[in-house]
């Protein structure tokens, strides 16, 4: 990319970042769901642990990889709506008449998602840590759980906002994100170790992606890390960010076509 | 203005801002926007685009604006093609659409600032621009403040602002005072005005208030169902309609033979059209008939209870040309627009 785009993505992004600033209110509640999950879940299943297989002694330490990478989940499937209002609102179509790089208005949605994802990962982080959690996989852990969960934020941002392109219904969005928020929650590990989850649903997990930032997070994070797991996982999520990001740029294009 | 380098190499081209060549497009489930829009616009003047909602004024500046493709037809702006070089044409063109597009959040130096910098203006540079802008159009107090809070005047003035921050050759505005209130409308109006006289800048207006164009373009092209119907100067399309028009109330108890039989044939005056009480006719100079009119109906005993002398308007010429009433022609393109795809006006 040339350095033109790369400074316009730059300008973009700090556009959108801004709005996320300047809206406060925005940011505290999507964190409420967040600390709902860590303090109300954390101390109702507190005893679950003892059935074993989690691997830790702590249920909170077992929880908190899997809420980040929740609530990395239920804040970027919404990029759809935001690129839905900008479509409405004329933005989109006021810099599509400028000379700035298509890629740059596509990549900024990117790079905010990952901004946005990784502040958020980080703050549940340090709410985890201040009700008593702890991280053994240290900084590097606490690192890839981050990234897992930017992967997991741009996958699901990326695909919002082709659905958001296409359909250009808030609806659509609505319904499709509800109808997959519970399922991609469920299915996964977040709540319940594998080897006690029913073994119809281990195998449908292993298909989630939502599950694969999981289970890379929380290997890392654990004492002991899985290197297979973590790079198979955190790779498939890499393969699976690239195609989500090519879509909706494709998307993007049919977009430009139809206005 | 003296820091408008660029407008020399401007006036020494002399090609045409605007040359469209038989540009159709049709919208998806059948709905044609334009049927062969042909255009010519010379640089430095204010063309207006006029015709009713639907009528696909919007569609051509999409795709002037390089935002649209049209299914065949070519265009260039600023003599830049649209299609094979839409990158130049971006750089050359300024665009006032129809919806707002400043960022809400964002203050109005922002918008500005954001919007130089994707021309690649950058530093001191940029931001002298936007401030001058600001003071220009009358925001300098609000400049700081989120553009969520400006008035729908103080939003469209921004809009403006932002589609001047480059200096660009070729100023598109779509629907510019559509929604705001009089006011505000009469006040865009004088900015516009004051656009108008900037060295070189062509300004290319839509808009479906006949007033509007009159008072603002230099050159109207009245459009309907997708295709110019005809084009000139406003005086020259009032004035191909035959003088003015001369309407008269009688006092009760007229005969309607005897005063078309006064009226018919007097020098001047054609088309004597007499409806109960209500007489009309054209003439060539209203004001210099009226007395012959007056003396005639003397004559025939018909008393005259008032008499009023109106210059043709826009609406007359957009009667004659599309054959249809303007406000008829509204309501009647109000369906098939409303059934475009989502978002799309036209």
């Amino acid at each position: 990319m040339s350095t033109q785009a790369l400074a316009q993505t730059w300008y973009m992004t700090q556009r959108r970042l801004m709005a996320v600033v300047r809206q406060p209110v925005f940011l505290a509640i999507s964190l409420v769901q967040p600390v709902i999950w860590l303090f109300l879940f954390g101390n109702l299943f507190k005893k679950v642990v003892e059935l074993g297989g989690f691997g830790t002694t702590s249920y909170l330490d077992y929880l908190i990889p899997g809420i980040v990478v929740m609530s990395a989940l239920g804040s970027s499937m919404w990029a759809g709506m935001g690129t839905l209002e900008e479509i409405e609102r004329g933005t989109l179509n006021r810099f599509l008449t400028t000379p700035v790089s298509r890629n740059a208005l596509m990549n900024a949605n990117v790079v905010e998602n990952g901004i946005g994802t990784a502040v958020q990962s980080v703050v549940i982080l340090l709410l985890g840590r201040a009700a008593g959690a702890s991280y053994p996989g240290g900084a590097g852990g606490l690192l890839i759980l981050v990234l897992a969960s930017v992967l997991l934020g741009a996958v699901f941002g990326a695909l919002s906002n082709a659905l958001g392109m296409l359909v250009r219904r808030r609806e659509s969005i609505i319904g499709i994100n509800t109808f997959l928020l519970l399922p991609l929650t469920f299915l996964s590990s977040s709540f319940m170790a594998p080897s006690q989850m029913p073994s119809w649903m281990r195998h449908v997990a292993d298909f989630n992606p939502v599950n694969w930032a999981m289970v890379a997070g929380r290997s890392a994070l654990s004492a002991d890390p899985d290197r297979w797991l973590v790079l198979s996982r955190g790779g498939a999520l890499l393969v699976l960010a690239v195609i989500a990001v090519g879509l909706s740029t494709r998307t993007f294009r049919s977009y430009q076509k139809s206005v | 203005m003296s820091t408008r380098a660029p407008a020399a190499a401007r006036n020494s081209t002399r090609a045409p801002a605007v040359a469209a060549r038989n540009l159709i497009k049709t919208y998806p489930g059948d709905v044609t926007a334009l049927r062969g829009m042909d255009l010519g616009i010379e640089a430095g003047t204010v063309f207006g685009l006029l015709g009713p909602n639907g009528a696909g004024k919007s569609t051509t500046v999409k795709i002037l604006t390089t935002l649209a493709r049209p299914d065949s037809g070519t265009a260039t702006v600023a003599g830049h093609d649209v299609l094979r070089h839409p990158d130049r044409v971006r750089r050359a063109i300024g665009v006032v659409a129809q919806k707002s597009g400043a960022d809400p959040v964002a203050t109005g130096r922002e918008n500005l600032l954001l919007q130089g910098r994707l021309y690649g203006m950058r530093g001191a540079a940029v931001k002298r621009r936007a401030g001058e802008l600001l003071d220009r159009f009358d925001l300098a107090d609000a400049g700081d403040r989120q553009v969520k809070g400006y008035s729908g005047g103080m939003q469209r003035r921004l809009d403006v602002a932002l589609g001047l921050v480059h200096r660009p050759e070729v100023l598109f505005l779509d629907e510019p005072t559509t929604g705001l209130d009089p006011e505000a409308r009469t006040a865009m109006w004088e900015e516009i005005a004051r656009l108008a006289g900037d060295e070189g800048l062509t300004i290319v207006l839509t808009t479906h208030y006949l007033e509007e164009a009159d008072r603002l373009a230099e050159r109207i092209a009245i459009v309907d169902r997708g295709r110019i119907v005809v084009e000139g100067t406003p005086d020259e399309l009032k004035g191909e309609l035959r003088g003015d028009a001369v309407h008269m109330e009688l006092r009760a108890g007229v005969d309607t033979g005897a005063v078309t039989t006064a009226l018919t044939g007097l020098p001047g005056v054609h088309e004597v059209l007499v409806d109960g009480g209500r007489v009309s006719v054209r003439a060539e100079d209203g004001a210099a008939a009226v007395p012959v009119l007056l003396a005639a109906l003397e004559r025939a005993g018909a008393a005259v209870a008032a008499a009023t002398v109106a210059r043709p308007s826009l609406d007359d010429v957009y009667l004659r040309y599309a054959g249809r009433r303007f406000s008829e022609a509204e309501t009647a393109d109000a369906r098939p627009a409303a059934a475009t795809p989502a978002g799309g006006t036209r």
